[in-house]
């Protein structure tokens, strides 16, 4: 699946896109994150505050209990800011 | 209608757009949201996105408005990239018979865009870049269209 990540979240990741496979076991977003945070320092620092993360999967909102089965895009960024 | 663009937009000539060849439209509602210097703490501002997802959010949130309220015409057109103080950032109208379905409508859609649409703002000025942070009231704003306070 393809990851995104956005603002904030991209500059302490370094990284804005990348193609990733989860193991086995990896289910839901919040899963994810825990997965991405053991890969490095940058992804540790990116998410350390996972709960103000917020997440989108193929271009919509979902929450952190949402199931990546069959995802194809997972984006993740900082509260939006625009308006 | 929704347009994200990096350009430059002109009020009048949208408002013209959308009312063109038109007479049953009784009201017309406009918002323009603007960047701000902050007492000169600003010098730039920078709008990210997240392209696709940003159009398919502002085309959800322009359904529900139309869902809502009697609406004949309504238009949403957000700039991104590099912006110095004095610039559009957003435009929002709304056309309706009557005033109240364009006011509300209007406000319904700065306050959904506001917590839905894939935007960050990045602030550059003398004391170096800065992210945005969400502003709490905004989510507070929103939580009054919810269906059950809305019904009425």
């Amino acid at each position: 699946m393809r990851l995104l990540y956005f603002a904030w979240v991209k500059e302490k990741a370094g990284v804005a896109a990348e193609e990733i496979q989860p193991p086995e076991g990896v289910a839901t977003v919040a899963e994810l994150i825990v997965w991405l945070k053991a890969r490095g320092p940058e992804f540790a620092n990116a998410f350390a505050r996972a709960e103000v993360i917020r997440a989108a999967i193929d271009r919509s909102h979902v929450r952190h209990d949402a199931s990546i089965a069959g995802a194809r895009e997972i984006a993740f960024f900082p509260p939006v800011t625009g308006g | 209608m929704i347009r994200v663009q990096q350009e430059d937009f002109d009020v009048g000539a949208e408002i013209a757009r959308l009312r063109a060849d038109r007479t049953d439209i009784g009201a017309i509602v406009t918002f323009l949201g603007t960047v701000r210097d902050q007492g000169g703490a600003v010098a730039e501002m920078t709008l990210e996105h997240y392209s696709g997802m940003t159009e398919d959010e502002l085309s959800r949130i322009e359904e529900e408005a139309h869902a809502r309220w009697p609406l004949q015409a309504s238009l949403i057109v957000h700039r991104y990239g590099s912006l110095r103080p004095g610039d559009n950032i957003v435009l929002v109208a709304t056309a309706s018979e009557h005033r109240d379905a364009a006011f509300d409508a209007a406000k319904f859609l700065m306050d959904y865009l506001k917590t839905r649409a894939p935007f960050w703002k990045r602030e550059d000025g003398p004391g170096g870049p800065r992210w945005i942070e969400a502003d709490a009231r905004d989510e507070t704003s929103m939580t009054r269209w919810d269906k059950s306070s809305a019904a009425e």
